[in-house]
């Protein structure tokens, strides 16, 4: 049963909740570019995608690839509520022995689709997925999920360029642009232009929306069903961190802990969200 | 009967054959498919072959996507783009996720003379035997290519095959079996032991047989897996004749003669190495006169026999 926005708007701050749980006091974890995806990773796993948590190997499911693989705990916290596996384990999270690692592992998390953590191979490896389920002439769907840091490897845009070749229509991604990178603000980093020039220019059928509003991602994933002849490029503007006042548009929260006063604040004002 | 076969010729026909009996089967090239001779296979069965541009990387990771919706792919490019260029997507997505992608270094080792260093690999066995989850493979003759081909379709796990460029004299036959991870003595002998993997397997074929009217009995093990080693096997053999030579178209570091000599690193057996000692590669116009320049010749071969035995 598909949730209604209402309802994806809360669940959205569920995921959020789960990702300050997992990676809890006095560890560090990739906070900012977990947060500024909730709003997509939630319209994907509890809206769009066909998948069957009990049965994560369906042939017919649409295949999520996270390029970004240090942002793991929002698709872990997604995966968790969608029943793939007890949420439990997302207490284990970089635990020695858990089957949740720093990045994401096919071998040992259910439901997780790729091995990512070095980047810009995400997209490759969705573009891969997409040229496999069209040869078997299934309808399911690709989706991948990029950081706007990322868009520095080379390899992307050789993904860029075939994916438009082959018209790969089957493949749907996001670039979380939450504009802030390991170091600092990504103008001041690397300045990488316009984006959706870019991604125009290659060939992609590029829309850009507000990434943290659920109207407007849910708009564009549906929207994205009719485009035949290219592969999708959706440029969300995000914000890095969104849903805590400490962390968000805050370089520093890309990857760093929190103490127990900051944990409580920030648990504090989640609630606050999901009770509204 | 000497008959001669081109390696990267059997390749292309075995798997031609291959993809039109298992449509599970996807090739993917970067622009050198006439050199790879997978041009067979975007001739004659185009909705298997993807064409991927020059460009390596994109190519490995999009083989690890077909390989997760349970394809079979066959990536294709000169040795040193695919085990070099596309390192990480071959350490990150697929070793890692031990994925069945089979990648298929074309124009190994310094079979391709005329390039040069660029084109040449001196290093591809060692680096991907480095790979948790990776097999290497590395065929002595053109039959051998074409059946390390077939077997690593149901083979679990990523595969790595680096194959020559120039014709190879056969040394197997049709009949000659062939298993991922064996190794198979090809000459007895009690004096010492050669193990050698692709072009030098003849060239220690040849070495025994002049060596053998000098009176020194010399064994020759044709070792075509590099990666996984039957240790017992290699203790086993190498035990028969208590001294070792290796033999390989590679970096004397990290290739075979280091796989060879981590096998027995608790066994008191001398142990010698003829390859590339630790040098880029050059360019030639012809072949033979290049691996002269390096010293992996029939002579060397037979000098570092020599040289163990003495201090046996």
């Amino acid at each position: 049963m598909k949730l209604n926005i209402k309802e994806l708007e809360r669940k959205a701050y569920v995921l959020r909740k789960n990702v300050i749980n997992m990676i809890g006091i006095g560890h560090r974890g990739h906070y900012g570019g977990a947060l500024s995806s909730a709003e997509i990773m939630t319209a994907l796993y509890f809206y769009k995608m066909n998948h069957r948590p009990d049965n994560p190997k369906w042939e017919d499911r649409d295949r999520f690839v996270l390029s970004k693989g240090h942002s793991c705990p929002i698709l872990y916290s997604a995966l968790a509520e969608s029943g793939y596996f007890n949420m439990e384990h997302l207490k284990t999270f970089k635990d020695l022995n858990s089957i949740l690692q720093g990045h994401p592992d096919v071998l040992k998390t259910p439901g997780v689709e790729a091995n990512t953590g070095s980047l810009g191979q995400g997209l490759s490896i969705g573009l891969g997925m997409a040229l496999g389920l069209r040869l078997d002439k299934r309808d399911s769907k690709v989706y991948v999920i990029m950081g706007d840091g990322e868009m520095g490897e080379g390899q992307i845009w050789e993904a860029g360029i075939v994916a438009a070749h082959y018209k790969l229509n089957n493949l749907v991604a996001f670039l979380d642009h939450n504009k802030i990178q390991a170091m600092g603000f990504t103008k001041d980093r690397i300045n990488v232009g316009s984006l959706a020039e870019k991604w125009k220019a290659f060939g992609w059928h590029t829309v850009e929306i507000d990434g943290n509003n659920m109207e407007e991602v849910v708009k564009v994933l549906d929207d994205a069903d009719y485009i035949t002849d290219k592969p999708v490029m959706v440029i969300a503007h995000t914000l890095k961190g969104k849903g805590i006042s400490f962390t968000e548009n805050t370089p520093a929260f890309h990857n760093n802990l929190m103490t127990e006063i900051q944990f409580e604040q920030a648990l504090f004002e989640i609630n606050q969200k999901i009770e509204a | 009967m000497n008959t001669i076969h081109n390696p990267r010729e059997e390749y292309g026909k075995q798997l031609l054959t291959m993809c039109h009996a298992n449509k599970n089967i996807v090739v993917l090239d970067a622009d050198l498919c006439k050199s790879t001779m997978t041009c067979k296979v975007e001739e004659e069965l185009p909705e298997q072959y993807f064409e991927m541009g020059i460009g390596e990387q994109n190519m490995m990771s999009v083989a690890a996507g077909l390989s997760l919706t349970g394809k079979i792919p066959f990536v294709n490019s000169f040795a040193i783009f695919l085990t070099s260029r596309a390192f990480d997507q071959i350490r990150q997505a697929i070793c890692n996720a031990s994925l069945n992608v089979r990648i298929i270094g074309s124009s190994s080792g310094l079979s391709d003379f005329g390039d040069g260093s660029s084109h040449q690999t001196v290093e591809d066995m060692a680096i991907m035997r480095a790979l948790p989850n990776m097999t290497v493979i590395a065929p002595c003759d053109g039959i051998e290519t074409r059946k390390a081909t077939q077997a690593m379709v149901d083979y679990k796990g990523p595969v790595y095959m680096r194959t020559s460029r120039n014709d190879m004299q056969d040394l197997t036959t049709e009949e000659s079996p062939f298993e991922i991870g064996e190794v198979y003595p090809l000459i007895k002998g009690t004096d010492i032991t050669v193990f050698a993997c692709g072009i030098m397997v003849s060239k220690a074929v040849e070495a025994s047989k002049v060596l053998a009217k000098e009176g020194i009995s010399v064994a020759v093990v044709n070792v075509p897996t590099i990666k996984p080693m039957k240790r017992d096997k290699i203790i086993a053999l190498s035990r028969e004749t208590s001294a070792v030579v290796t033999a390989e178209e590679h970096n004397i570091f990290g290739g075979l003669g280091a796989a060879i000599a981590e096998a027995l690193r608790e066994e008191k057996i001398q142990i010698g190495f003829v390859g590339i000692k630790d040098t880029f590669g050059v360019s030639s116009n012809e072949a033979e006169p290049l691996l002269e320049y390096y010293g992996i010749t029939v002579e060397a071969i037979i000098a570092k026999v020599k040289a163990i035995i003495n201090l046996k």
